[in-house]
């Protein structure tokens, strides 16, 4: 397991660069990995991040049908918010797993 | 007298009466069976339907033939689950009291979630094969089909048999070579996942058998909808793909009695307790096979499975006792992969499919994610096996319900190709 450096501390990352303790995730972190990820990030962005970080505590699994569904936002629009991938990216900024809505 | 009542007699429900019926003492449990339909259809034919190598009487039989002596079968559509009065209401008003239910109603398409797919296309130029009726239809339409761009397609995950829409695409490969006109069939599959499969070493296999038969993918491409006038499907992040014939895996969803119960997630799918089948609705709900939301499968194998560990605690939660029945979300498929030959998988919620041997370590006769023809037959031979003894409840020789980890190459070895 490797760390890597953001926003000035080390967070436990796995080997494709998703965070693995969501207690290390800051929204100053988040910006850091969205930089990477080519997102520049707005209020609407952190919208959906809570969101995602919310599910995600409530051992909810994600997937697009259910952001299309949470009120946050769209499918459409999600796509816009994070081009190519959305769901993998957003759920890197956020500082969750990778999702696997794949069985 | 108490009651124990099944919804569904499918090959879930099917095989949970035929369990219990052996299992419960006659003078103190009436068992009930609920399902609308007469027919038993053999659901992994659909697949081989379409290209004319079953036909489609093959692969039915009526219901009332698999349903012990001793347990009631009602014939009745489901109106929903009354979970607080422990009642089913049946769509002609009556009801039905029980003291423990089995939910096993099964997925089905819903191809009206997709915008543009339903509609005048639809049996036309854009076809299942998840259904009697799909799997029919197309049988049809491709006795007669000249050519042109045939997109092999899934809508979302999970999906009944994730393995069937690329045993299709390997299957239409043949078909077309076989009938000498490969050479006139562009041949395109479009999934939402990130690779041919879900799990990485079968991913990597499997891409290379697309390869192999010059079977183009696009992975990564979540459908927005269908325009069926200008053959074209859209997915969210402005991909086009174009087609002349669309086969399609659309939206799979659970029973819309679900939903009507309350009981359901937003794919209408029970939530239940991946280890003990238990549904996290009420404890004397259990759900079994495609109906639940666990983690596994949704296939037959995984239902056979699952319906030995659930008969296990059906019977631990009766007598009052822990259940110690702890599914592990064992998946065992064939997948055929054309010319003959298929290859086997055999997996669980931990372990991905790898290469090895099956059922007897070491020995096969099967091996696990290798192209065989001894595995082509196993699939074809699986058709006597269902019939004969999976539905029914009989033990298969050498296959048990917790996946085996001896004969898997699980570490470090990568799956080899060619």
């Amino acid at each position: 397991m490797a760390t890597r450096a953001y926003a000035g501390t080390n967070v436990a990352c796995n080997d494709e660069g998703y965070m693995t303790n969501l207690e290390e995730w800051t929204q100053q972190v988040g910006e850091e990995i969205a930089k990477e990820e080519e997102v520049e990030m707005t209020p609407k962005h952190w919208e959906v991040i809570s969101f995602l970080q919310d599910q995600y505590r409530a051992e909810v699994p994600l997937t697009i049908r259910k952001i299309g569904k949470s009120g946050v936002t769209n499918i459409k629009e999600f796509y816009q918010l994070f081009p190519n991938g959305p769901l993998k990216k957003a759920s890197r900024i956020a500082g969750i797993p990778k999702p696997v809505s794949c069985i | 007298m108490k009651n124990l009542l099944i919804l569904g007699a499918g090959t879930a429900g099917t095989m949970m009466a035929n369990h219990l019926v052996k299992k419960l003492p006659a003078n103190e449990w009436q068992i009930t069976i609920v399902d609308k339909e007469k027919t038993h259809y053999y659901q992994p034919g659909y697949l081989f339907v379409p290209f004319d190598i079953y036909k489609p009487e093959q692969i039915v039989k009526s219901i009332d033939q698999f349903i012990p002596k001793g347990v009631k079968l009602v014939r009745e559509p489901i109106d929903r689950i009354a979970k607080d009065e422990d009642q089913v209401y049946l769509a002609n008003g009556e009801a039905l009291s029980y003291d423990l239910l089995i939910v096993a109603t099964g997925t089905d398409i819903a191809p009206d979630e997709i915008e543009g797919m339903l509609g005048e296309h639809w049996q036309e130029s854009i076809f299942d094969f998840y259904t009697f009726d799909g799997a029919s239809n197309l049988r049809k339409k491709l006795m007669n089909w000249e050519g042109g761009k045939m997109v092999v397609h899934i809508c979302e995950m999970p999906i009944k048999c994730p393995v069937a829409p690329l045993e299709f695409a390997f299957l239409a490969d043949s078909f077309f070579k076989n009938k000498g006109m490969r050479d006139k069939v562009d041949l395109t599959f479009v999934t939402p996942m990130d690779g041919a499969f879900t799990k990485p070493r079968a991913t990597k296999e499997l891409n290379y058998l697309l390869e192999q038969k010059n079977i183009r993918i696009v992975p990564n491409f979540n459908v927005e909808r269908v325009d069926g006038e200008a053959r074209k499907v859209y997915d969210y992040g402005g991909q086009v793909v174009d087609y002349d014939l669309l086969v399609t895996v659309p939206t799979n969803m659970g029973d819309p009695m679900i939903e009507r119960s309350g009981m359901g997630d937003d794919l209408n799918f029970v939530p239940t307790n991946k280890a003990t089948l238990q549904s996290l609705v009420k404890d004397n709900i259990f759900v079994i096979g495609d109906a639940t939301n666990v983690p596994a499968s949704k296939a037959g194998s995984v239902a056979h499975f699952e319906a030995e560990v659930l008969t296990e605690n059906i019977l631990a939660y009766i007598a009052g006792k822990e259940m110690n029945g702890s599914f592990d979300g064992h998946a065992n498929c064939f997948v055929e992969t054309g010319n003959g030959k298929a290859l086997l998988i055999d997996f669980n919620y931990d372990q991905e499919p790898v290469t090895g041997t099956f059922p007897i370590p070491g020995v096969g006769p099967l091996r696990l994610l290798k192209e065989s023809r001894v595995n082509h037959w196993g699939k074809l031979a699986f058709r006597w096996i269902y019939w004969n003894m999976l539905i029914t409840g009989k033990p298969i020789p050498f296959v048990s319900s917790a996946m085996m980890t001896a004969g898997k190459d699980i570490e470090p070895a990568p799956a080899e190709v060619g």
